[in-house]
């Protein structure tokens, strides 16, 4: 009896302990005097820019408000990953960061959830608020019209295609593609001329996640007849189905992978792809020419992933055409990340004031050069050294004039995956651009609804 | 004989005890439920982190609950619409399917029939050969899951050691993941796996009496009659335990295969767990990835109590 009793003790006294260790453990951030500011946001070995910024800003911020404490958290993972990161850690008080690095189709979706701080208040005594272009102000926007978010810049597509490679084929430079026969017609040539280089590469498929979108189909559906409204129609908020552009724009992929005139299927949906395109095959000039956004000569500058000073004189940028040349003449996408504020924050104020540091004006000037980001503050679009930061900044910047934005609705993702599966079933060969569209269309409807959807 | 010497005994030593019961049994049943206190912290950390979680996720599959969105911050209950969902969802079933060929295929049949297998030739080969093969093939158990993936991940990609050695007989190779995407899992888990059968079973054939097999001998049984009819039955039970504990451990692989298809190309290897993952967090459908989350579960339990079954005639 004596030795049961002796254990029954002991048992309580470790499990005793146990909860005690569980409580200290847990409280001991609170009893800390010091304010603690987390910030999260993304850190790769090809994306380090923003951990310059918030290092540079920790530092700044921490010298002039004393008793305060920058944690950053740099989280290395793709942009799906982190942003399933990210919303997992928004979900408790304790665990949500301050300061995060947010995307723009993520913003109005986060903020219905309540994880953003509403930040009308703070932004209107803030005086570099009216530094920042009208499009920047409305990308921070959440469904209520309250600003969420701050840009920290923003991006454009364009073609980027290799000089040698064009030479080769006797294509005339500065090639400027009227249409989508002019990319198909070049893209022939090539393959004409040198056999062993891939022409024209076109992200497709669920391998590159949104990026093939973004990098890839959205160019297409954008230039065709319904324009901006080809994939969602902003008038009736309803999402489009059956329209003759999403048909066309995939019997374009389906050309340019059944020419073999594209990458092949399997290297297409290799996630890693990009790597290889920007290592490889545009400085070994393999590739005539890929659509990628306005940041790709932060690849190549010194400090970059591929670091290649060739690219200065070897590569070429233009505008996306559209489907025949009609009006507006070319297509781009824009996307861009922001900063906000979490809505649990327990002193907003300085959690604003840590923010509004990093997005000032050498910082943002900073960060827009290493990372070749187009400006979205009038003062560092017009700084001297953002310019001459490389000699694409004035092409893609003009590209601003028709790029389009994604509709960043709480299903986006979803359809965005749908879009994929589309390109990838043409690429795959098992589905034919009619057969791949009407299974879109139907797999669009079990998403949103009928009453979601807009025949076109 | 010794039942009838114990039995006056017994009741003898009996009478006294019932006697004096009545007052005396308060106090017993007390002694008996102080037993169970030193099991009280295992119950409670069962409770806490293995019911817990079951009971949000049944919870969880009938509610729209998001990951970001409205119904991140206030989900509703829906009763059984995620589960009609999956129902018409034409993923379901494939993925059920590929569930099926991956268990079935990569565990049931492969980790078994090879872990046997190499327990058997063990037991008669060299005792270096055994040292040295063994230690082969358990170090893919003991590997990490994640570099265990990624070494069949180089192993099995387009450039990949499995091409290059192939090229080296002037053959050119597909690209395993894409075209052959379960087959490339399959034989994955089974490189993986295949040492906890063999050690398993390894310690099963120790335990066969060697005079039984030797009778056998004796009595004229060949190599194939002594395996067939002498040591399975032996070591049935431990069979039935080997494949439920492999089956349930492959039901459940996660890792393995997101890191070397991610489930594709297309939906070509999503099984149930990569298909809960993708409506979860891909998609931010918490609530539908739960609702594939329970599905699983309920197909675990089944699995669980038909080996249990199974077990329960030779205990007797």
């Amino acid at each position: 009896m004596k030795k049961r009793a002796s254990i029954a003790l002991s048992a309580f006294a470790i499990g005793g302990l146990v909860a005690l260790t569980g409580c200290t453990a847990g409280s001991a951030p609170s009893e800390g005097q010091d304010k603690v500011l987390k910030v999260a946001y993304i850190k790769t070995d090809a994306f380090t820019a923003l951990d310059t910024l918030f290092t540079t800003t920790k530092a700044d911020f921490e010298a002039a408000n004393e008793g305060v404490t920058v944690e950053l958290q740099p989280i290395a993972a793709t942009d799906d990953d982190y942003k399933i990161k990210l919303a997992l850690s928004q979900r408790s008080a304790e665990t949500a960061p301050d300061i995060f690095y947010e995307d723009t189709t993520a913003l109005r979706a986060d903020a219905d959830a309540g994880y953003l701080l509403n930040l009308d208040e703070y932004v209107s005594k803030w005086e570099d608020w009216d530094q920042f272009t009208d499009a920047a102000k409305e990308a921070g926007k959440g469904d209520d019209n309250s600003i969420y978010a701050v840009s920290l810049g923003t991006d454009t597509r364009a073609v980027w295609y290799s000089k040698p490679v064009f030479e080769a084929a006797g294509i005339a430079l500065p090639w400027e593609p009227k249409s989508w026969d002019d990319i198909m017609e070049a893209a022939r040539q090539i393959k004409a001329s040198s056999p062993d280089v891939v022409p024209f590469n076109f992200y497709a498929g669920t391998g590159t996640g949104e990026g093939s979108n973004m990098q890839g189909f959205y160019q297409l559906l954008y230039g065709t007849e319904l324009g901006g409204d080809s994939l969602y129609d902003s008038e009736t908020s309803k999402w489009v189905t059956g329209s003759q552009g999403f048909i066309d724009s995939l019997a374009f992929v389906d050309e340019l992978y059944t020419e073999e005139l594209a990458l092949t299927p399997a290297q297409a949906l290799d996630p890693n792809i990009w790597k290889s395109i920007f290592g490889e095959m545009f400085p070994n000039a393999t590739l005539g020419a890929t659509i990628e956004g306005s940041y790709t000569p932060s690849f190549w500058q010194t400090g970059g992933s591929y670091e290649w000073p060739g690219y200065v004189d070897d590569m070429g940028a233009t505008v996306f055409p559209t489907q025949n040349g009609q009006n507006p003449g070319g297509v781009s996408m824009s996307g861009g990340w922001t900063l906000a504020v979490g809505a649990k924050t327990a002193d907003p104020q300085l959690a604003f004031d840590f923010m509004a540091m990093a997005l000032s004006k050498d910082n943002a000037l900073a960060y827009d050069n290493e990372n070749s980001q187009i400006a979205v503050r009038k003062d560092v679009a017009a700084d001297e050294s953002y310019i001459a930061a490389n000699p694409f900044v004035r092409t893609v910047t003009d590209i601003v004039e028709v790029t389009n934005f994604r509709p960043a609705t709480a299903d986006y993702n979803q359809i965005s995956a749908e879009v994929q599966k589309a390109n990838e079933a043409v690429i795959t060969d098992k589905a034919s651009p009619e057969e791949a569209a009407a299974a879109y269309d139907k797999a669009i409807e079990a998403i949103v609804g009928p009453e979601g959807v807009i025949q076109k | 004989m010794t039942a009838e010497v114990l039995a006056p005994q017994d009741t003898h030593v009996r009478r006294p005890k019932s006697n004096s019961g009545s007052r005396r049994r308060p106090v017993r049943e007390i002694v008996k439920a102080m037993r169970m206190i030193p099991l009280l912290p295992a119950i409670l950390i069962m409770i806490t982190f293995l019911a817990g979680p079951i009971i949000w996720s049944i919870y969880g599959s009938f509610t729209n609950a998001s990951l970001t969105g409205v119904n991140a911050s206030n989900p509703q209950w829906i009763g059984f619409e995620n589960y009609l969902k999956l129902v018409n969802d034409p993923v379901f079933p494939l993925s059920i399917w590929l569930t099926a060929i991956f268990t079935f295929g990569s565990a049931v049949i492969s980790q078994n029939a090879l872990g046997l297998g190499l327990a058997l030739l063990m037991q008669k080969a060299d005792k270096k050969v055994t040292a040295s093969v063994g230690t082969i093939i358990v170090a893919a158990w003991i590997l990490p899951e994640i570099v265990a993936a990624f070494v069949c991940y180089a192993y099995f990609s387009l450039d990949g050691t499995l091409n290059q050695i192939l090229a080296n007989f002037g053959m050119t190779g597909p690209n395993w993941l894409y075209s052959f995407p379960m087959f490339a899992i399959i034989l994955a888990n089974l490189w993986r796996g295949t040492a906890f059968s063999m050690m398993v079973y390894q310690a099963a054939l120790n335990d066969v009496p060697p005079e039984i097999t030797e009778a056998a001998m004796i009595d004229g049984a060949g190599g194939s009659k002594r395996l067939l009819l002498v040591t399975i039955p032996m070591i049935k039970n431990t069979i039935v335990t080997n494949t439920m504990l492999i089956s349930l451990l492959t039901l459940s692989v996660f890792t393995l295969i997101y890191v070397m298809t991610a489930g594709g190309p297309g939906n070509d290897s999503t099984t149930l767990p990569i298909l809960a993952y993708k409506e979860a967090f891909r998609f931010s459908n918490i609530g539908y990835g739960t609702a594939i989350a329970t599905v699983m579960l309920i197909i675990g339990a089944i699995f669980s109590v038909v080996y249990i079954r199974a077990l329960r005639p030779q205990k007797d």
